[in-house]
């Protein structure tokens, strides 16, 4: 293309009519418009040469236009993020002192055998994805005829963008924030109790039902919007087809809609699993006494100090994502995220 | 699809439904920071502004906040033009790695919080405390940014996916510079994507508590360390109360706006 700009710039009549023709376009070329204008006072463009500081540099080497681009993100992400990650699951294969405190670099096995060995953690760990599947059918049933609605049977665009910053509006509304209110919600005497208390009935109090309500609560924004977007893609002719050929909603909907939104739905799933394994704060505003597997974690980090601990139990929650995100890898949900 | 009618008002009675369980635990927070009494009561006993004044003289809450927004616009700051650098990469040039960079860009959101958390927190100690930086506010910052980068990104690769090179390659034809083409052409075009993700990242660091936990150090407080630390002290419910129902209120403003402009990305006016 070099070739053409040298062509162009040695004509100089050319500018103007161009820049004419060009202010005709509508739009995104308003953009190119206004660099054209720009240029357009020199009489006699510049001999393309003079451009070629910097830029002109890098525009003839691309290779190391490329690596300054990278440079910096890959020292961030790659050197200290994937570096400390790295750092942190090699040291699940180290110990502690427990006298001194001080960190021995010997590789045992020691942490990986306490976590399967001992009951405490077996349960902790069963507990901990029985609750994220509570939770993940829980958002099920409540994202999809959302989702749904929103999709495909609000016709008019206004209504549909309103319903949507509805849903959003939430995921942004501080995890503590929102913490806090369920804490009012769940706590004794609070605003479920009082609502329950004409049927006779009263809440379940702070404990496992509280905190699998509450994750759900928080992770639902986060089911329903790959959802509402996976029924979006799905054109209208499709259904309209699958009508003329005779089937009922409800056909239609088991035959064509679930299977094409079905990656959409695994994507969903995929945030409320890895959120849920790695949840340890919720726990401890509504679940009572109760532990969560992430509260292994987080006590051996702060308060027993016993980071190679801390690190081989991590391996729970980052095995049980990388082994579902394998298994569902094959629906194309990892695109959906 | 043609619905009946049943099949219809079921659906709008499931979303109605849904939004209600979404929104009454919300609507509570912001009414009960009215309540008059000082202990957790519901339905509330009287009204008063009180605590709404107390909040906004609280010393803490506002050092606090003053924390979180600083650490906002820091980590905003890094992740805007890390994100930025990387989606030109990934968009504009092929090269060995680039799909796995998407994935190493995700990793940080997609791996639970304490992950990441812990394993930057024994980086920083074996690294930065050596060097005599403690952990502070810049800690908290770096932490922020390396989970925010993937929000610039992804909104800005969508852009330039979309608008493709064209434009650039007619802007050099032109006659124009690199830097002027940036200035001229490929920054007005990526310009409210880079809004969008930069209002999303600042949000998401605003929220952030569990990287937070392992990063900060003493003396460093961000607002949801704050509300975190005084949610089990009951004499100070009211003025979380007040905090929690003003960040809700602040929160519709950046969310409407960057929803806004992701809709704009979405469907072009054409």
């Amino acid at each position: 293309m070099r070739w053409l700009a040298d062509a162009f710039h040695r004509t100089p009549s050319v500018g103007r009519p161009a820049t004419a023709r060009l202010s005709k376009w509508k739009g995104d070329v308003r953009a190119m418009t206004m660099t054209a204008a720009s240029l357009d006072p020199t009489p006699a463009p510049p001999a393309p040469r003079t451009s070629s500081g910097r830029s002109g540099f890098f525009y003839r080497h691309p290779r190391l236009r490329l690596t300054a681009l990278l440079a910096a993100p890959m020292l961030w992400l790659v050197v200290l993020y994937l570096g400390s990650l790295t750092v942190l699951l090699v040291s699940a294969f180290w110990s502690v002192n427990s006298f001194t405190g001080a960190l021995i670099k010997v590789p045992t096995l020691n942490n990986f055998h306490t976590l399967v060995t001992e009951p405490v953690y077996r349960t902790v760990a069963l507990r901990t994805l029985g609750i994220a599947i509570a939770v993940t059918i829980i958002d099920l049933t409540i994202a999809l005829p959302i989702a749904f609605y929103a999709a495909k049977v609000v016709r008019t665009r206004r209504v549909r963008f309103a319903l949507i910053i509805a849903i959003t509006m939430p995921l942004w509304a501080g995890y503590l924030v929102k913490g806090f209110a369920l804490q009012t919600i769940f706590i004794n005497n609070g605003v479920l109790d009082w609502v329950l208390e004409p049927l006779g009935l009263k809440g379940p109090g702070f404990g496992i039902p509280a905190t699998i309500l509450s994750l759900a609560y928080l992770w639902l924004p986060f089911m329903i919007l790959p959802i509402y977007a996976g029924f979006e893609r799905i054109h209208d002719s499709v259904l309209e087809a699958s009508a003329d050929l005779g089937a009922q909603a409800g056909r239609t909907f088991r035959s064509i809609v679930l299977p094409l939104v079905w990656p959409s739905v695994v994507a969903g799933t995929i945030f409320t699993f890895s959120l849920t394994l790695g949840d340890y704060i919720m726990v401890k505003i509504v679940g009572g006494p109760s532990q969560m597997f992430a509260n292994i974690i987080y006590d051996n980090v702060g308060v027993a100090n016993n980071l190679p601990f801390a690190a081989a139990a991590a391996f729970f929650p980052i095995s049980v994502i990388v082994i579902y995100l394998l298994l569902v890898r094959r629906t194309g949900a990892l695109n959906d995220l | 699809m043609i619905l009946t009618r049943r099949a219809r008002l079921l659906l709008l009675l499931a979303t109605v439904a849904a939004l209600s369980f979404i929104y009454v635990p919300l609507i509570v927070v912001v009414v009960n920071s009215f309540n008059a009494s000082k202990v957790f009561t519901w339905p509330p006993t009287g009204w008063t502004f009180e605590w709404w004044s107390d909040a906004a003289q609280n010393q803490s809450v506002r050092s606090a906040i003053v924390t979180s927004i600083k650490a906002g616009l820091g980590a905003t700051t890094i992740a805007i033009m890390l994100g930025t650098l990387i989606a030109f990469a990934v968009s504009r040039y092929k090269w060995f790695g680039r799909e796995s960079i998407s994935f190493v860009v995700i990793l940080p959101i997609a791996l639970p919080g304490i992950i990441t958390g812990i394993a930057l927190n024994s980086a920083f100690r074996t690294v930065l405390t050596p060097l005599g930086i403690g952990f502070g506010l810049f800690t908290v910052i770096l932490g922020h940014a390396t989970f925010c980068i993937v929000v610039v990104f992804n909104n800005v690769v969508a852009r330039l996916r979309r608008t493709g090179v064209s434009l650039e390659e007619a802007s050099s034809d032109l006659g124009a510079s690199g830097f002027q083409t940036f200035r001229l052409v490929t920054f007005p075009l990526i310009r409210s994507a880079l809004i969008a993700g930069a209002l999303l990242a600042f949000a998401l660091s605003f929220d952030e508590i569990v990287v937070t936990t392992f990063t900060s150090g003493p003396g460093t407080e961000t607002l949801p360390q704050w509300i975190f630390n005084n949610l089990f002290r009951p004499n100070q419910g009211p003025i979380i109360n007040v905090v929690a129902a003003a960040l809700l209120i602040a929160f519709i403003i950046p969310v409407y706006l960057a929803q806004r402009l992701s809709e704009g990305q979405r469907a072009p006016r054409t």
